[in-house]
Protein backbone atom coordinates (compact mmCIF):
# COMPACT_ATOMS: atom_id res chain seq x y z
CA UNK A 1 0.00 0.00 0.00
CA UNK A 2 1.44 3.29 -1.13
CA UNK A 3 -0.07 5.80 1.28
CA UNK A 4 1.86 8.73 -0.19
CA UNK A 5 0.15 8.05 -3.51
CA UNK A 6 -3.28 7.93 -1.85
CA UNK A 7 -2.54 11.20 -0.05
CA UNK A 8 -1.64 12.72 -3.39
CA UNK A 9 -4.71 11.62 -5.35
CA UNK A 10 -7.45 12.14 -2.73
CA UNK A 11 -7.34 15.98 -2.87
CA UNK A 12 -7.29 15.84 -6.68
CA UNK A 13 -10.38 13.61 -6.69
CA UNK A 14 -12.14 15.75 -4.08
CA UNK A 15 -11.75 18.73 -6.43
CA UNK A 16 -14.42 17.02 -8.55
CA UNK A 17 -16.81 16.59 -5.65
CA UNK A 18 -18.50 20.02 -5.94
CA UNK A 19 -19.43 19.29 -9.55
CA UNK A 20 -20.69 15.80 -8.63
CA UNK A 21 -22.82 17.29 -5.85
CA UNK A 22 -24.06 20.10 -8.07
CA UNK A 23 -25.11 17.71 -10.85
CA UNK A 24 -26.77 15.31 -8.41
CA UNK A 25 -28.39 18.04 -6.27
CA UNK A 26 -29.81 20.05 -9.15
CA UNK A 27 -31.20 17.06 -11.01
CA UNK A 28 -32.66 15.43 -7.88
CA UNK A 29 -34.35 18.70 -6.89
CA UNK A 30 -35.72 19.57 -10.34
CA UNK A 31 -36.54 15.92 -11.02
CA UNK A 32 -38.38 15.66 -7.70
CA UNK A 33 -40.58 18.64 -8.49
CA UNK A 34 -41.33 17.34 -11.99
CA UNK A 35 -41.95 13.80 -10.71
CA UNK A 36 -44.50 15.06 -8.17
CA UNK A 37 -46.18 17.13 -10.87
CA UNK A 38 -46.44 14.15 -13.20
CA UNK A 39 -47.68 11.84 -10.43
CA UNK A 40 -50.37 14.35 -9.46
CA UNK A 41 -51.36 14.91 -13.07
CA UNK A 42 -51.95 11.19 -13.42
CA UNK A 43 -54.45 11.30 -10.54
CA UNK A 44 -56.77 13.31 -12.76
CA UNK A 45 -57.32 10.14 -14.83
CA UNK A 46 -57.46 11.95 -18.16
CA UNK A 47 -56.28 9.75 -21.05
CA UNK A 48 -54.79 12.73 -22.91
CA UNK A 49 -52.60 13.45 -19.87
CA UNK A 50 -51.91 9.84 -18.94
CA UNK A 51 -50.66 8.54 -22.27
CA UNK A 52 -47.94 11.13 -22.94
CA UNK A 53 -46.70 10.67 -19.37
CA UNK A 54 -46.69 6.89 -19.70
CA UNK A 55 -44.80 7.23 -22.98
CA UNK A 56 -42.22 9.52 -21.38
CA UNK A 57 -41.77 7.19 -18.40
CA UNK A 58 -41.44 4.12 -20.62
CA UNK A 59 -38.85 5.88 -22.79
CA UNK A 60 -36.65 7.11 -19.94
CA UNK A 61 -36.91 3.97 -17.82
CA UNK A 62 -36.42 1.68 -20.77
CA UNK A 63 -33.20 3.19 -22.14
CA UNK A 64 -29.80 3.43 -20.43
CA UNK A 65 -28.83 6.77 -18.89
CA UNK A 66 -25.61 6.63 -20.93
CA UNK A 67 -27.59 6.54 -24.16
CA UNK A 68 -29.80 9.40 -22.94
CA UNK A 69 -26.77 11.60 -22.18
CA UNK A 70 -25.23 10.76 -25.56
CA UNK A 71 -28.45 11.54 -27.42
CA UNK A 72 -29.11 14.80 -25.63
CA UNK A 73 -25.52 15.99 -25.99
CA UNK A 74 -24.19 14.70 -29.31
CA UNK A 75 -27.58 13.96 -30.87
CA UNK A 76 -29.12 17.37 -30.31
CA UNK A 77 -25.78 18.97 -31.18
CA UNK A 78 -26.54 18.09 -34.79
CA UNK A 79 -29.73 20.17 -34.75
CA UNK A 80 -27.87 23.33 -33.91
CA UNK A 81 -29.64 25.53 -36.46
CA UNK A 82 -33.13 24.50 -35.31
CA UNK A 83 -32.15 24.99 -31.69
CA UNK A 84 -30.65 28.38 -32.49
CA UNK A 85 -33.93 29.44 -34.11
CA UNK A 86 -35.76 28.32 -30.99
CA UNK A 87 -33.30 30.27 -28.87
CA UNK A 88 -32.34 27.10 -26.97
CA UNK A 89 -28.83 26.65 -28.32
CA UNK A 90 -27.30 28.66 -25.48
CA UNK A 91 -28.50 25.91 -23.16
CA UNK A 92 -27.65 22.91 -25.33
CA UNK A 93 -24.23 24.31 -26.22
CA UNK A 94 -23.07 23.77 -22.65
CA UNK A 95 -22.21 20.22 -21.58
CA UNK A 96 -23.26 21.15 -18.05
CA UNK A 97 -26.89 21.87 -18.95
CA UNK A 98 -27.09 18.85 -21.25
CA UNK A 99 -25.98 16.63 -18.38
CA UNK A 100 -28.43 18.30 -15.98
CA UNK A 101 -31.24 17.81 -18.49
CA UNK A 102 -30.47 14.12 -19.06
CA UNK A 103 -30.13 13.38 -15.34
CA UNK A 104 -33.28 15.36 -14.49
CA UNK A 105 -35.46 13.68 -17.11
CA UNK A 106 -34.17 10.28 -16.05
CA UNK A 107 -34.90 10.79 -12.36
CA UNK A 108 -38.27 12.37 -13.19
CA UNK A 109 -39.33 9.18 -14.96
CA UNK A 110 -38.36 6.93 -12.04
CA UNK A 111 -39.53 9.37 -9.38
CA UNK A 112 -42.98 9.87 -10.89
CA UNK A 113 -43.58 6.11 -10.86
CA UNK A 114 -42.46 5.84 -7.22
CA UNK A 115 -44.77 8.70 -6.18
CA UNK A 116 -47.68 7.46 -8.28
CA UNK A 117 -47.42 4.04 -6.69
CA UNK A 118 -47.15 5.55 -3.21
CA UNK A 119 -50.27 7.67 -3.73
CA UNK A 120 -52.17 4.63 -4.98
CA UNK A 121 -51.26 2.74 -1.85
CA UNK A 122 -52.93 5.28 0.45
CA UNK A 123 -55.80 3.25 2.00
CA UNK A 124 -59.13 4.18 0.46
CA UNK A 125 -60.66 4.22 3.93
CA UNK A 126 -58.50 7.22 4.88
CA UNK A 127 -59.69 9.15 1.86
CA UNK A 128 -63.32 8.25 2.50
CA UNK A 129 -62.95 9.30 6.11
CA UNK A 130 -61.57 12.66 4.97
CA UNK A 131 -64.49 13.14 2.63
CA UNK A 132 -66.90 12.19 5.40
CA UNK A 133 -65.40 15.08 7.36
CA UNK A 134 -66.28 17.33 4.47
CA UNK A 135 -62.75 17.91 3.19
CA UNK A 136 -62.43 19.10 -0.39
CA UNK A 137 -60.34 17.09 -2.85
CA UNK A 138 -57.46 19.54 -2.53
CA UNK A 139 -57.58 19.47 1.23
CA UNK A 140 -57.70 15.66 1.22
CA UNK A 141 -54.66 15.66 -1.03
CA UNK A 142 -52.74 18.11 1.14
CA UNK A 143 -53.67 16.71 4.54
CA UNK A 144 -54.15 13.00 3.94
CA UNK A 145 -52.87 11.63 0.63
CA UNK A 146 -49.55 13.47 0.26
CA UNK A 147 -48.30 13.04 3.85
CA UNK A 148 -49.04 9.32 3.81
CA UNK A 149 -47.74 8.82 0.26
CA UNK A 150 -44.51 10.76 0.73
CA UNK A 151 -43.72 8.81 3.88
CA UNK A 152 -44.40 5.57 2.01
CA UNK A 153 -42.26 6.64 -0.93
CA UNK A 154 -39.26 7.66 1.13
CA UNK A 155 -37.34 4.34 1.13
CA UNK A 156 -37.66 3.78 -2.61
CA UNK A 157 -37.07 7.46 -3.36
CA UNK A 158 -33.90 7.17 -1.29
CA UNK A 159 -32.75 4.43 -3.66
CA UNK A 160 -33.42 6.71 -6.59
CA UNK A 161 -31.37 9.52 -5.01
CA UNK A 162 -28.43 7.17 -4.53
CA UNK A 163 -28.72 5.97 -8.12
CA UNK A 164 -28.62 9.59 -9.29
CA UNK A 165 -25.48 10.33 -7.29
CA UNK A 166 -23.84 7.37 -9.00
CA UNK A 167 -25.37 8.38 -12.33
CA UNK A 168 -23.39 11.62 -12.31
CA UNK A 169 -20.29 9.53 -12.98
CA UNK A 170 -21.45 9.36 -16.61
CA UNK A 171 -21.11 13.13 -17.00
CA UNK A 172 -17.42 12.78 -17.84
CA UNK A 173 -18.39 11.48 -21.29
CA UNK A 174 -19.67 14.95 -22.10
CA UNK A 175 -16.39 16.53 -20.95
CA UNK A 176 -17.50 17.35 -17.39
CA UNK A 177 -14.67 16.58 -15.02
CA UNK A 178 -16.48 15.28 -11.94
CA UNK A 179 -14.98 12.70 -9.56
CA UNK A 180 -14.97 9.81 -12.07
CA UNK A 181 -13.70 12.00 -14.91
CA UNK A 182 -10.82 13.21 -12.76
CA UNK A 183 -10.11 9.61 -11.70
CA UNK A 184 -9.79 8.57 -15.34
CA UNK A 185 -7.49 11.52 -15.97
CA UNK A 186 -5.22 10.52 -13.09
CA UNK A 187 -5.15 6.91 -14.31
CA UNK A 188 -4.08 8.05 -17.75
CA UNK A 189 -1.12 9.82 -16.16
CA UNK A 190 -0.14 7.19 -13.61
CA UNK A 191 -1.61 3.94 -15.03
CA UNK A 192 -2.53 2.92 -11.48
CA UNK A 193 -6.15 2.06 -12.07
CA UNK A 194 -6.75 0.09 -8.88
CA UNK A 195 -5.64 2.71 -6.36
CA UNK A 196 -7.40 5.56 -8.14
CA UNK A 197 -10.70 3.76 -8.63
CA UNK A 198 -10.62 2.49 -5.03
CA UNK A 199 -10.34 6.11 -3.87
CA UNK A 200 -13.04 7.34 -6.24
CA UNK A 201 -15.27 4.47 -5.11
CA UNK A 202 -14.66 5.35 -1.48
CA UNK A 203 -15.74 8.95 -2.11
CA UNK A 204 -19.05 7.77 -3.58
CA UNK A 205 -19.44 5.27 -0.75
CA UNK A 206 -19.02 7.92 1.95
CA UNK A 207 -21.31 10.31 0.10
CA UNK A 208 -24.04 7.70 -0.23
CA UNK A 209 -23.55 6.58 3.37
CA UNK A 210 -24.30 10.15 4.52
CA UNK A 211 -27.37 10.24 2.26
CA UNK A 212 -28.72 6.90 3.52
CA UNK A 213 -28.18 7.91 7.14
CA UNK A 214 -29.93 11.24 6.62
CA UNK A 215 -32.88 9.62 4.88
CA UNK A 216 -33.01 6.91 7.54
CA UNK A 217 -33.21 9.57 10.23
CA UNK A 218 -35.96 11.38 8.32
CA UNK A 219 -37.91 8.15 7.90
CA UNK A 220 -37.52 7.40 11.59
CA UNK A 221 -38.88 10.82 12.54
CA UNK A 222 -41.79 10.61 10.13
CA UNK A 223 -42.94 7.20 11.38
CA UNK A 224 -42.89 8.08 15.09
CA UNK A 225 -46.64 7.50 15.34
CA UNK A 226 -46.24 3.93 14.11
CA UNK A 227 -43.98 2.91 16.98
CA UNK A 228 -45.13 2.23 20.50
CA UNK A 229 -44.68 5.28 22.73
CA UNK A 230 -41.53 5.04 24.84
CA UNK A 231 -42.12 3.44 28.22
CA UNK A 232 -45.04 1.41 26.89
CA UNK A 233 -45.05 -2.19 25.81
CA UNK A 234 -41.28 -2.34 25.42
CA UNK A 235 -40.79 -5.02 28.03
CA UNK A 236 -43.77 -7.04 29.09
CA UNK A 237 -43.46 -7.62 32.82
CA UNK B 1 -23.23 -32.46 -15.00
CA UNK B 2 -19.96 -33.84 -13.68
CA UNK B 3 -18.30 -32.92 -16.96
CA UNK B 4 -18.78 -29.20 -16.42
CA UNK B 5 -16.23 -28.71 -13.64
CA UNK B 6 -13.74 -30.88 -15.51
CA UNK B 7 -14.25 -28.85 -18.66
CA UNK B 8 -13.77 -25.65 -16.68
CA UNK B 9 -10.58 -26.98 -15.15
CA UNK B 10 -9.28 -28.07 -18.53
CA UNK B 11 -10.07 -24.67 -20.01
CA UNK B 12 -8.35 -22.92 -17.13
CA UNK B 13 -5.28 -25.11 -17.52
CA UNK B 14 -5.04 -24.56 -21.25
CA UNK B 15 -5.40 -20.79 -20.80
CA UNK B 16 -2.69 -20.93 -18.17
CA UNK B 17 -0.48 -22.90 -20.53
CA UNK B 18 -1.11 -20.43 -23.33
CA UNK B 19 -0.28 -17.50 -21.06
CA UNK B 20 2.95 -18.98 -19.80
CA UNK B 21 4.00 -19.86 -23.34
CA UNK B 22 3.50 -16.30 -24.52
CA UNK B 23 5.62 -14.87 -21.75
CA UNK B 24 8.82 -16.48 -23.02
CA UNK B 25 10.51 -17.10 -26.34
CA UNK B 26 9.16 -16.07 -29.70
CA UNK B 27 5.36 -16.13 -29.64
CA UNK B 28 3.42 -17.87 -32.41
CA UNK B 29 0.16 -16.06 -31.78
CA UNK B 30 -0.30 -12.47 -30.67
CA UNK B 31 -3.21 -10.14 -30.08
CA UNK B 32 -2.78 -6.54 -31.20
CA UNK B 33 -5.07 -3.85 -29.81
CA UNK B 34 -5.93 -0.60 -31.50
CA UNK B 35 -8.37 2.14 -30.55
CA UNK B 36 -10.55 1.90 -33.63
CA UNK B 37 -11.68 5.53 -33.38
CA UNK B 38 -8.78 7.56 -34.78
CA UNK B 39 -9.28 7.68 -38.51
CA UNK B 40 -7.35 7.36 -40.72
CA UNK B 41 -4.75 5.78 -38.41
CA UNK B 42 -7.18 3.25 -37.03
CA UNK B 43 -10.95 3.14 -37.12
CA UNK B 44 -13.88 0.75 -37.11
CA UNK B 45 -15.73 0.10 -40.34
CA UNK B 46 -19.53 0.13 -40.53
CA UNK B 47 -19.56 -3.66 -40.13
CA UNK B 48 -17.44 -3.48 -36.97
CA UNK B 49 -14.01 -4.47 -38.31
CA UNK B 50 -10.86 -2.50 -37.47
CA UNK B 51 -9.24 -0.82 -40.45
CA UNK B 52 -6.85 2.01 -41.25
CA UNK B 53 -3.14 2.65 -41.71
CA UNK B 54 -2.02 0.98 -38.50
CA UNK B 55 -4.31 -2.01 -38.92
CA UNK B 56 -2.88 -2.65 -42.38
CA UNK B 57 0.64 -2.11 -41.06
CA UNK B 58 -0.03 -4.50 -38.18
CA UNK B 59 -1.11 -7.24 -40.61
CA UNK B 60 1.97 -6.57 -42.72
CA UNK B 61 4.28 -6.83 -39.68
CA UNK B 62 2.61 -10.08 -38.62
CA UNK B 63 3.24 -11.57 -42.05
CA UNK B 64 6.88 -10.59 -41.79
CA UNK B 65 7.15 -12.11 -38.30
CA UNK B 66 5.22 -15.21 -39.40
CA UNK B 67 2.90 -15.06 -36.43
CA UNK B 68 -0.84 -15.40 -36.28
CA UNK B 69 -2.38 -12.08 -35.29
CA UNK B 70 -5.75 -11.08 -33.93
CA UNK B 71 -6.52 -7.38 -34.07
CA UNK B 72 -8.99 -6.08 -31.52
CA UNK B 73 -10.22 -2.66 -30.46
CA UNK B 74 -10.14 -1.22 -26.95
CA UNK B 75 -11.03 2.21 -25.56
CA UNK B 76 -8.07 4.56 -25.66
CA UNK B 77 -7.87 5.26 -21.92
CA UNK B 78 -7.89 1.54 -21.11
CA UNK B 79 -5.18 0.49 -23.57
CA UNK B 80 -2.13 0.63 -21.29
CA UNK B 81 -3.83 -0.83 -18.17
CA UNK B 82 -5.23 -3.69 -20.30
CA UNK B 83 -1.83 -4.37 -21.86
CA UNK B 84 -0.10 -4.57 -18.49
CA UNK B 85 -2.62 -7.10 -17.15
CA UNK B 86 -2.23 -9.23 -20.27
CA UNK B 87 -5.53 -8.73 -22.12
CA UNK B 88 -3.48 -8.44 -25.33
CA UNK B 89 0.19 -8.27 -26.32
CA UNK B 90 0.76 -5.22 -28.48
CA UNK B 91 -0.72 -1.70 -28.78
CA UNK B 92 -0.72 -0.09 -32.19
CA UNK B 93 -2.97 2.90 -31.70
CA UNK B 94 -1.04 5.94 -32.85
CA UNK B 95 0.55 6.06 -29.42
CA UNK B 96 3.52 8.35 -28.92
CA UNK B 97 6.62 6.95 -27.22
CA UNK B 98 6.85 9.20 -24.16
CA UNK B 99 8.98 8.97 -21.02
CA UNK B 100 5.89 8.69 -18.85
CA UNK B 101 4.56 5.71 -20.77
CA UNK B 102 8.03 4.14 -20.84
CA UNK B 103 7.90 3.97 -17.05
CA UNK B 104 5.06 1.47 -17.36
CA UNK B 105 5.41 -0.27 -20.71
CA UNK B 106 8.02 -0.66 -23.43
CA UNK B 107 7.88 0.48 -27.05
CA UNK B 108 9.33 -0.64 -30.34
CA UNK B 109 11.22 1.86 -32.44
CA UNK B 110 8.89 4.48 -33.96
CA UNK B 111 7.12 3.57 -37.18
CA UNK B 112 5.84 7.11 -37.71
CA UNK B 113 6.60 10.70 -36.76
CA UNK B 114 3.48 12.81 -36.89
CA UNK B 115 3.27 16.40 -35.68
CA UNK B 116 0.31 17.72 -33.64
CA UNK B 117 -1.43 21.00 -34.33
CA UNK B 118 -4.59 23.08 -34.11
CA UNK B 119 -7.67 23.03 -36.30
CA UNK B 120 -9.83 26.19 -36.26
CA UNK B 121 -12.38 28.07 -38.35
CA UNK B 122 -10.81 29.67 -41.43
CA UNK B 123 -12.21 33.09 -40.54
CA UNK B 124 -10.86 33.07 -36.96
CA UNK B 125 -7.67 34.93 -35.99
CA UNK B 126 -5.67 31.69 -35.77
CA UNK B 127 -7.26 30.40 -38.98
CA UNK B 128 -5.67 33.32 -40.84
CA UNK B 129 -2.28 31.84 -39.92
CA UNK B 130 -3.16 28.82 -42.08
CA UNK B 131 -1.46 25.46 -41.87
CA UNK B 132 2.21 25.15 -42.53
CA UNK B 133 4.49 22.19 -43.01
CA UNK B 134 6.81 23.75 -40.45
CA UNK B 135 7.71 21.37 -37.63
CA UNK B 136 8.53 22.85 -34.25
CA UNK B 137 10.72 20.68 -32.02
CA UNK B 138 9.77 21.31 -28.41
CA UNK B 139 13.35 20.50 -27.36
CA UNK B 140 14.56 23.62 -29.18
CA UNK B 141 13.23 25.89 -26.49
CA UNK B 142 13.68 29.33 -28.06
CA UNK B 143 11.94 28.68 -31.41
CA UNK B 144 9.28 26.56 -29.68
CA UNK B 145 8.50 29.37 -27.24
CA UNK B 146 8.38 31.89 -30.08
CA UNK B 147 5.89 29.73 -32.02
CA UNK B 148 3.69 29.17 -28.97
CA UNK B 149 3.76 32.87 -28.03
CA UNK B 150 2.67 33.70 -31.56
CA UNK B 151 -0.35 31.38 -31.32
CA UNK B 152 -1.40 32.26 -27.76
CA UNK B 153 -2.99 35.70 -28.38
CA UNK B 154 -4.75 34.36 -31.49
CA UNK B 155 -6.56 31.65 -29.55
CA UNK B 156 -6.92 33.28 -26.12
CA UNK B 157 -10.21 32.53 -24.38
CA UNK B 158 -11.32 29.94 -26.96
CA UNK B 159 -12.62 26.47 -26.11
CA UNK B 160 -10.24 23.77 -27.36
CA UNK B 161 -11.31 20.13 -27.69
CA UNK B 162 -8.71 17.42 -27.15
CA UNK B 163 -8.75 13.69 -26.48
CA UNK B 164 -8.26 12.74 -22.83
CA UNK B 165 -5.19 10.78 -21.74
CA UNK B 166 -3.11 11.90 -24.73
CA UNK B 167 0.17 13.74 -25.21
CA UNK B 168 -1.93 16.36 -27.00
CA UNK B 169 -3.77 17.09 -23.75
CA UNK B 170 -0.46 17.21 -21.90
CA UNK B 171 0.86 19.72 -24.43
CA UNK B 172 -2.19 22.00 -24.00
CA UNK B 173 -1.98 21.78 -20.21
CA UNK B 174 1.72 22.58 -20.25
CA UNK B 175 1.75 25.45 -22.75
CA UNK B 176 -1.82 26.82 -22.97
CA UNK B 177 -3.28 26.29 -19.50
CA UNK B 178 -5.13 29.43 -18.42
CA UNK B 179 -5.18 31.02 -21.86
CA UNK B 180 -7.70 28.58 -23.38
CA UNK B 181 -10.55 26.48 -21.98
CA UNK B 182 -9.61 22.81 -22.40
CA UNK B 183 -12.39 20.23 -22.92
CA UNK B 184 -11.44 16.58 -22.67
CA UNK B 185 -13.12 13.98 -24.88
CA UNK B 186 -13.04 10.17 -24.80
CA UNK B 187 -12.46 9.89 -28.55
CA UNK B 188 -11.45 12.29 -31.30
CA UNK B 189 -14.69 11.42 -33.12
CA UNK B 190 -16.55 13.06 -30.24
CA UNK B 191 -14.57 16.30 -30.40
CA UNK B 192 -15.05 16.35 -34.17
CA UNK B 193 -18.83 16.24 -33.57
CA UNK B 194 -18.58 19.12 -31.13
CA UNK B 195 -16.51 21.20 -33.54
CA UNK B 196 -19.25 20.69 -36.13
CA UNK B 197 -21.88 21.58 -33.52
CA UNK B 198 -19.98 24.74 -32.56
CA UNK B 199 -19.44 23.73 -28.94
CA UNK B 200 -15.67 24.02 -29.29
CA UNK B 201 -13.79 26.65 -31.26
CA UNK B 202 -10.69 24.61 -31.99
CA UNK B 203 -9.26 21.10 -31.86
CA UNK B 204 -5.79 20.00 -30.98
CA UNK B 205 -4.72 16.62 -32.38
CA UNK B 206 -2.27 15.02 -34.79
CA UNK B 207 -2.26 16.99 -38.02
CA UNK B 208 -2.87 13.89 -40.17
CA UNK B 209 -6.01 13.00 -38.20
CA UNK B 210 -7.20 16.62 -38.33
CA UNK B 211 -6.62 16.79 -42.08
CA UNK B 212 -8.74 13.66 -42.55
CA UNK B 213 -11.54 15.08 -40.40
CA UNK B 214 -11.52 18.46 -42.13
CA UNK B 215 -11.78 16.78 -45.53
CA UNK B 216 -15.43 15.99 -44.71
CA UNK B 217 -17.95 18.43 -46.21
CA UNK B 218 -19.34 19.69 -42.88
CA UNK B 219 -15.88 21.02 -41.97
CA UNK B 220 -15.36 23.07 -45.14
CA UNK B 221 -15.07 26.25 -43.05
CA UNK B 222 -12.21 24.86 -40.96
CA UNK B 223 -8.48 24.53 -41.50
CA UNK B 224 -5.35 23.15 -39.86
CA UNK B 225 -3.60 26.23 -38.53
CA UNK B 226 -0.10 27.04 -37.40
CA UNK B 227 2.95 24.80 -37.26
CA UNK B 228 3.08 21.17 -36.16
CA UNK B 229 4.69 20.29 -32.85
CA UNK B 230 6.96 17.29 -32.25
CA UNK B 231 9.31 16.06 -29.50
CA UNK B 232 9.08 17.15 -25.86
CA UNK B 233 5.81 15.92 -24.37
CA UNK B 234 5.14 14.16 -27.69
CA UNK B 235 8.13 11.90 -27.12
CA UNK B 236 9.96 10.08 -29.84
CA UNK B 237 7.29 9.38 -32.41
CA UNK B 238 4.61 6.71 -32.78
CA UNK B 239 5.57 3.18 -31.78
CA UNK B 240 4.02 -0.15 -30.89
CA UNK B 241 3.57 -0.58 -27.13
CA UNK B 242 4.30 -3.86 -25.39
CA UNK B 243 5.01 -5.30 -21.94
CA UNK B 244 8.52 -4.76 -20.63
CA UNK B 245 9.19 -8.47 -20.16
CA UNK B 246 8.28 -9.39 -23.76
CA UNK B 247 11.79 -8.81 -25.08
CA UNK B 248 11.65 -11.52 -27.75
CA UNK B 249 8.49 -9.99 -29.19
CA UNK B 250 10.09 -6.54 -29.12
CA UNK B 251 13.09 -7.76 -31.11
CA UNK B 252 10.80 -9.41 -33.67
CA UNK B 253 8.65 -6.31 -34.05
CA UNK B 254 11.67 -4.01 -34.33
CA UNK B 255 13.12 -6.19 -37.09
CA UNK B 256 9.79 -6.24 -38.93
CA UNK B 257 9.42 -2.45 -38.61
CA UNK B 258 12.98 -2.01 -39.91
CA UNK B 259 12.11 -4.07 -42.97
CA UNK B 260 8.79 -2.29 -43.51
CA UNK B 261 10.52 1.09 -43.40
CA UNK B 262 13.42 -0.07 -45.61
CA UNK B 263 11.27 -1.52 -48.41
CA UNK B 264 8.90 1.45 -48.46
CA UNK B 265 5.83 -0.30 -47.02
CA UNK B 266 5.41 2.32 -44.28
CA UNK B 267 5.70 5.11 -46.86
CA UNK B 268 3.22 3.40 -49.18
CA UNK B 269 0.63 2.87 -46.41
CA UNK B 270 1.21 6.37 -45.08
CA UNK B 271 0.57 7.97 -48.48
CA UNK B 272 -2.45 5.73 -49.01
CA UNK B 273 -4.17 6.51 -45.71
CA UNK B 274 -2.68 9.77 -44.44
CA UNK B 275 -1.93 11.51 -47.77
CA UNK B 276 1.48 12.45 -46.43
CA UNK B 277 4.65 10.57 -45.58
CA UNK B 278 5.13 10.03 -41.84
CA UNK B 279 8.05 7.58 -42.14
CA UNK B 280 10.55 8.38 -39.38
CA UNK B 281 13.83 9.78 -40.71
CA UNK B 282 16.83 7.46 -40.50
Amino acid sequence: MDFAFFAEIVPKLLAGLPLTLELAGTSILLGGILALTLALAQRLRQPWIDWPIRGFVALFRGTPLLVQIFLIYYGLGQFRLTLQELGLWGLFREPYWCAILALTLNTTAYGSEILRGAMQSVPIGQIEAAQAFGMTRLMTLRRIVLPIALRQALPSYGNEIILMVKGTSLASIVTLMEVTGIAQGIISQTYRAVEVFVCAGAIYLILNFIITRTLGRLEHNLSRHLRPASGFATSPT
Amino acid sequence: MKLLPIACLAAALSIGAALSASAEDAPKKITIATEGAYAPWNFTTADGKPDGMEVELARNLCERMKVECTIITQDWDGLIPALTVGKFDVIMASMFITDKRLEVIDFTQPYAIDPSGFAVAKDSPLGALAGSSEKIKLEDEAPAKAAIDKIKPLIAGKVVGVQAATSNLEFLKKYFDGSVEIREYKTTEQHDLDLAAGRVDALFAQQTALAATLAKPEFSGYTVAGPGFVGGVFGRGTGAGLRKQDTALKAMLNKAIDEAIADGTVKKLSLKWLKTDVTPPK
